[in-house]
């Protein structure tokens, strides 16, 4: 069915026509919506047969998940930014106990500076925690990445994180198609669990390993992902000629054929990236795009035929490897194994600063005469950073730097365009 | 309750026993859940303490049990990869989630409809008192139908014998040395769990000790009875990081009964409804004595002082539990 719908809102139905049984719930900016949404259809006896748990924390959250899950439970949760930061220790768990749990990332900054507004590090920050991780870059392509990512969790015994970009996603209305609950059943099997706590077949969960079996466990959990390279466009495949719609799968290529400038993101971006592909390309630029949607397991083979005949690769990111530049551009250096191309970092949009058409398509034709550096920093504001390292230059006792960085722009609240 | 005229005890043994006065450790079907073959050390008062509670809770559900374990010294004796000790269903996921991953377990029994299959978390007094005291609180607030069982011997017994909140003043531990002109933990510091958990007002809250096993039994019988979030704190000596003689460890965990520096009390709804009394108060260095945590208590020449405010601790006890009337 049709509906002009909150981001959010479409993900709490796209999960509750999933026939969740435990949903545990914590509050934080920007996921919110989704765990309110779910809490009332609960308490309002629309989602039926689901014990929804209001924790004390999103380590808690992960925690009663695991528990749940293990005990045979479909069980799902949803955090962003510090929530999953305080949950990591939990979220590795989970997968190294291979408990196919799904939680909705909507995708945020990490402090400090606290920051609640959309960027990758977050999820990033979990890429090894042996979740397979996928990115929409719309709400109804959310919504669907829910339905396929509970067979998908439960097929492999995997956990699998939806990330959806925190405000661009989560908070925008947009048309939708929610499916009906016939079709979600015919897609989805409930749920027959490989391990259970189950008083009449007893099994130890969670035993204690060392180094004579560590390294076959951890090979094994590589080997999932492995296999969820094939099963995801499998899943996608299957979930069109359900649904009639194609969402998901490994990555997607928009007018890519004979590029020679191909652009790399991951979810929301690309509405804007290919946007600005269409205006290039209506100048004559050959210029493409590639929207990642499966991070982990990372699509090497797919993404190297994607890019292989291309001149030069631009990855726009929403991340930052402080330190080193991309994050997934490490990624998309080793599928380009053996090829030789112009390959360029952009960290882009970090703690919400908008990416407009204007700023992508100077980039790109910066690009386009390879006058890029390797590693560059959208729209930063140079005179901002130059006047900060200046003054930390000539006295000890300079204070905190986010401070003083907003005296030096003044007062723009909520400046992020 | 039944009296024996030598001691008012059940010292006679089973034998003397009718069958449904005999403790579930003497039940030839007893479960045996945490078998043996555990890598726990000789004279472990938290492989006791656990054998006890977790036979009895079989007993109490029909042996339809599902356990949570914290990381810790029971984790790790009890499944070395790939053997387990356990003959129940049991998890372990990390050192301070134990009553979160049970509140998950329990919820999920309910939405699948497994109505009496119960559900125990169980860890030491890091894991309980410490890394574990947000998720602990958290399952008692939701009054979650979990039995939460901490096995106290009141420091980081698995790394190395650290101090933990629950660690008692004076003690020796790995990061209190026995050094300095105040030697061993501080006084005026650490946590009581169940005080704690009465203030939640949960349906029950308990201690015991592995010295007193039907007492021990009782109580988590008693709480596999009835439904919600509830607490046992037992007290586990550790010969390993007390430094006492392993065969000591049951007249350890009674003397601490005894001297009232470990009150054995029943709260239901947040109010104190039982405690047990105390046959013959021992002073407190007859407990003392025994453990070289404490050795620095007793050099010459003994500090007095010290002794003296732990003794005051036990009496203050005895006083506020009503424990010599």
């Amino acid at each position: 069915m049709l509906k002009q719908t909150e981001g959010s809102r479409a993900v709490a139905e796209a999960v509750a026509l999933c026939r969740p049984q435990v949903i545990c719930a914590y509050p934080i900016t920007p996921q919110t919506h989704i765990v309110e949404g779910l809490g009332e259809m609960v308490k309002a006896g629309e989602l039926v047969n689901c014990e929804f748990i209001n924790v004390e924390s999103e380590f808690a959250a992960m925690s009663v998940a695991i528990g749940a899950s293990a005990a045979g439970a479909r069980t799902y949760t949803a955090t962003s930014s510090q929530g999953l930061l305080f949950m990591a220790e939990a979220v590795y768990n989970a997968a190294g106990l291979g408990l196919p749990i799904v939680m909705t990332i909507g995708n945020r900054a990490i402090g400090a500076p606290i920051n609640i507004w959309n960027d990758h590090s977050d999820s990033m920050s979990m890429r090894d925690a042996g979740w397979i991780q996928l990115y929409a870059e719309t709400n109804q392509e959310a919504l669907d990445l829910h339905i396929q990512a509970f067979r998908l969790a439960e097929e492999l015994s995997c956990p699998v994180m939806v990330c959806m970009d925190g405000f661009i996603l989560t908070h925008a209305y947009e048309r939708v198609d929610v499916p009906t609950q016939d079709q979600v059943d015919a897609f989805l099997p409930p749920y027959e669990p490989r391990q259970v706590l189950d008083p009449a077949d007893p099994v130890s969960i969670g035993a204690l390993v060392g180094p004579e079996a560590f390294t076959e466990v951890r090979y094994l959990a590589h080997h999932k992902q492995l296999r969820a390279l094939g099963l995801i466009p499998q899943l996608a495949a299957a979930f069109n000629k359900e649904f009639g719609r194609n969402s998901g799968g490994l990555i997607r290529c928009y007018r890519t054929e004979d590029a020679e400038t191909i652009v790399v993101a991951l979810g929301s971006l690309n509405g804007t990236v290919q946007e600005v592909v269409d205006e290039m390309r209506a100048r004559g630029v050959l210029i493409g795009s590639v929207s990642i949607c499966s991070f982990r397991p990372f699509p090497l083979a797919a993404s190297r035929e994607a890019l292989k005949h291309a001149k030069r690769v631009i990855v726009l990111e929403k991340c930052l490897a402080v330190g080193l530049g991309g994050i997934v551009s490490d990624g998309v250096r080793k599928s380009l194994s053996g090829i030789v191309l112009n390959g360029y970092t952009v960290i882009a949009g970090l703690g919400g600063r908008a990416i407009t058409r204007a700023s992508l398509t100077r980039l790109f034709e910066d690009a386009g005469r390879d006058e890029l550096e390797e590693v560059t920093f959208l729209d930063l504001n140079a005179d901002l950073v130059s006047h900060e390292l200046e003054r930390e230059s000539k006295s000890r006792r300079t204070g905190p730097t986010a401070e003083a960085i907003l005296r030096q722009i003044g007062t723009v609240a909520s400046g992020i365009g | 309750m039944i009296k024996f005229y030598q001691t008012g005890t059940f010292t006679v043994g089973n034998r003397l026993l009718k069958e449904d006065q005999r403790s579930v450790q003497a039940d030839m079907h007893r479960t045996n859940s945490l078998n043996s073959g555990h890598r726990a050390c000789q004279g472990c008062g938290e492989a006791l303490g656990a054998r006890y509670a977790i036979d009895a809770a079989m007993q109490a559900t029909g042996n339809q049990l599902i356990a949570v374990n914290a990381t810790g010294c029971l984790e790790v004796f009890s499944t070395p990869y790939p053997e387990t000790s356990w003959q129940i269903p049991w998890i372990h996921s990390l050192f301070g989630n134990a009553a979160a991953v049970a509140s998950g377990v329990a919820a999920a029994q309910r939405v699948l409809g497994h109505t009496s299959t119960r559900v125990i978390a169980q860890g030491g007094d890091g894991g309980t008192t410490d890394i574990g005291f947000g998720c602990l609180s958290g399952m008692f607030e939701r009054n979650d139908d979990v039995l939460y069982i901490c096995y106290d011997n009141e420091a980081y017994m698995n790394t190395g014998v650290q101090r933990s909140s629950a660690t008692p003043p004076a003690a020796r531990t790995a990061t209190t040395p026995a050094v300095g002109p105040s030697p061993g933990n501080v006084f005026g510091t650490g946590k009581n769990v169940p005080r704690i958990a009465m203030a939640h007002r949960i349906p029950y809250v308990a201690t015991a000790s592995v010295s007193n096993l039907r007492d021990l039994e009782r109580k988590v019988k008693y709480a596999m009875g009835i439904h919600g979030a509830r607490y046992i704190h037992i007290f586990v000596p550790c010969p390993l990081g007390w430094g006492s003689v392993s065969e000591d460890t049951i007249k350890l965990a009674r003397l601490v009964v005894e001297t009232g520096l470990f009150p054995l009390f029943e709260a239901q709804d947040g109010e104190l409804t039982a405690s047990t009394p105390i046959r013959h108060k021992v002073p407190v260095t007859e407990y003392l004595k025994l453990q070289k945590r404490y050795a620095h208590l007793f050099r010459n020449p003994p500090d007095l002082e010290r002794i003296a405010r732990i003794q005051a601790m036990a009496d203050r006890n005895i006083d506020e539990y009503g424990l010599l009337q």
